[in-house]
């Protein structure tokens, strides 16, 4: 995956979460579109790639937010990043439920990373961990599908394309 | 070549860019002054691109919503709306006001707070992750927005500004996790602070076990904390319970749908004594 398509994927990334996803997501499912753009591009284009798409989505997430520290959401997605690639290119993911496995880990592993990093600077309070857990499940949840779905229109339109293309020529004949 | 070659060393790679995470984080954990520049940078720039964004959805949701669907309904329906936020601020202003008469204190912060001076402003963003609930708006500094300044909407308090830049600011809502502010039962005065959760509700500590508490009291500012204006509602209590010995477990749920907010006003509050005597005045 070149660098301007990294780029790209989170440009979108953010875009959608900043303005869409208030209208469209609502209650208890936050999903995070930028960790979900961060392991696509991991799984697509392996651990160094992912790496690099984690830190800079993590740093210019939380220079956008009210964020007491900047580098701990930055730290959260390079980690995420760089253990998606890894998982990418170590096993085979191309199946919908092996997707929707990763995509729910690398959720829950961003949320340790990151409320444990504030919790031990003591500088956010998150709940009670059954509540904690509960919120983070349905987030993980929410990333998983959303991802899973990327993936296979990010599979399916190509062929669509192609199909479409085809068909035409064999009219035209 | 030489991208080969870090591709093949992933695993120092990783470690150096874990490392330099964890410089940048002891930097900044150690440093207790204001806004840091980066943040302050990409969030003015950023806040441009959320300009151009929110334009175009809500863009396409008024031509959808206001042309294409009930186009005269909607547009009466607007009007209505605004009358009614209109009329809703004024009351609760006026409660504020009635609020300042009742004791000698409020006598003597009557001037301060009758000359209350608002600004529209309009949401063009929200927060780049679900893990901190704030929102951009479309003032900045150069419409006079200054951090500190509280944010209300009709139905109540909303947050305060945290970022503002020369055209847009960052407004903290009052249910982040950071987030807090001094208030008191209307019906008992009894006083506490209310702490954003995160979630949609809010938790109101330091509420004595003796004091009168019930289901369905409302909760409004006390002006303790120097950035909400006094007697502002922020929501209604939803539960109380017993919490240790010394005091009440109560939760608020808050006056404005935050979900639903798509405009604010901004208390302009007078720049802070310190920065007048630091002008010449004493």
């Amino acid at each position: 995956m070149k660098a301007a398509g990294v780029v790209l994927a989170i440009a979108v990334a953010l875009a959608l979460q900043t303005t869409l996803a208030r209208y469209v997501i609502r209650g208890p499912v936050a999903v995070d579109l930028v960790l979900v753009a961060v392991v696509y591009v991991a799984l697509s284009a392996g651990p160094v790639t992912g790496l690099f798409c984690g830190t800079i989505a993590g740093l210019i997430q939380d220079a956008l937010v009210a964020s007491p520290v900047i580098g701990i959401g930055g730290l959260a997605k390079t980690i995420v990043g760089f253990l998606a690639g890894i998982v990418g290119t170590q096993f085979i993911v191309a199946q919908p439920l092996p997707r929707f496995v990763v995509f729910f880990g690398a959720t829950v592993v961003h949320a340790v990373v990151f409320m444990g990093l504030y919790v031990l600077l003591e500088m956010r309070y998150f709940g009670a961990p059954y509540e904690v857990a509960r919120v983070v499940a349905w987030q993980a949840t929410g990333n998983a599908v959303v991802g899973v779905v990327a993936f296979q229109l990010a599979e399916l339109l190509p062929g669509a394309v192609d199909r479409r293309g085809a068909a035409r020529n064999r009219i035209r004949r | 070549m030489a991208l080969l070659d870090v591709r093949q060393r992933a695993g120092s790679l990783f470690l150096a860019v874990i490392v330099g995470h964890i410089l940048l984080i002891s930097a900044q954990v150690s440093s207790k002054s204001g806004v840091p520049v980066l943040e302050a940078v990409t969030f003015g720039l950023f806040a441009e691109v959320q300009r151009g964004s929110s334009a175009v959805v809500n863009g396409v949701r008024h031509v959808w919503s206001g042309y294409i669907g009930l186009r005269n309904v909607k547009a009466e329906n607007d009007d209505l709306k605004q009358r009614l936020a209109a009329v809703e601020v004024e009351l609760q202003q006026q409660r504020a006001l009635a609020d300042q008469t009742r004791t000698l204190e409020q006598l003597l912060d009557l001037r301060d707070h009758s000359d209350m001076r608002t600004t529209g402003a309009r949401i063009i963003g929200a927060a780049a992750t679900p893990d901190f609930r704030t929102f951009t708006i479309d003032k900045g500094t150069r419409d006079g927005l200054r951090p500190d300044m509280a944010v209300i909407a009709p139905a109540g308090v909303v947050g305060r500004v945290v970022v503002p830049s020369a055209r847009a600011a960052k407004v903290q809502l009052l249910v982040d996790r950071n987030a807090a502010a001094g208030v008191l039962i209307e019906r008992s005065r009894a006083q506490g602070v209310v702490l954003g959760g995160g979630d949609n509700l809010l938790r109101m500590d330091y509420v004595a076990e003796a004091e009168d508490v019930v289901v369905g009291d409302v909760v409004v500012t006390s002006g303790i904390d120097g950035i909400y204006p006094k007697g502002f509602v922020v929501g209604q209590i939803e539960t109380v319970e017993k919490s240790g010995p010394a005091y009440k477990r109560i939760m608020v749920k808050p006056a404005v749908d935050f979900r639903r907010l798509e405009d604010v006003l901004i208390v302009m509050t007078p720049a802070p004594a310190r920065d007048a005597r630091a002008g010449g005045t004493e």
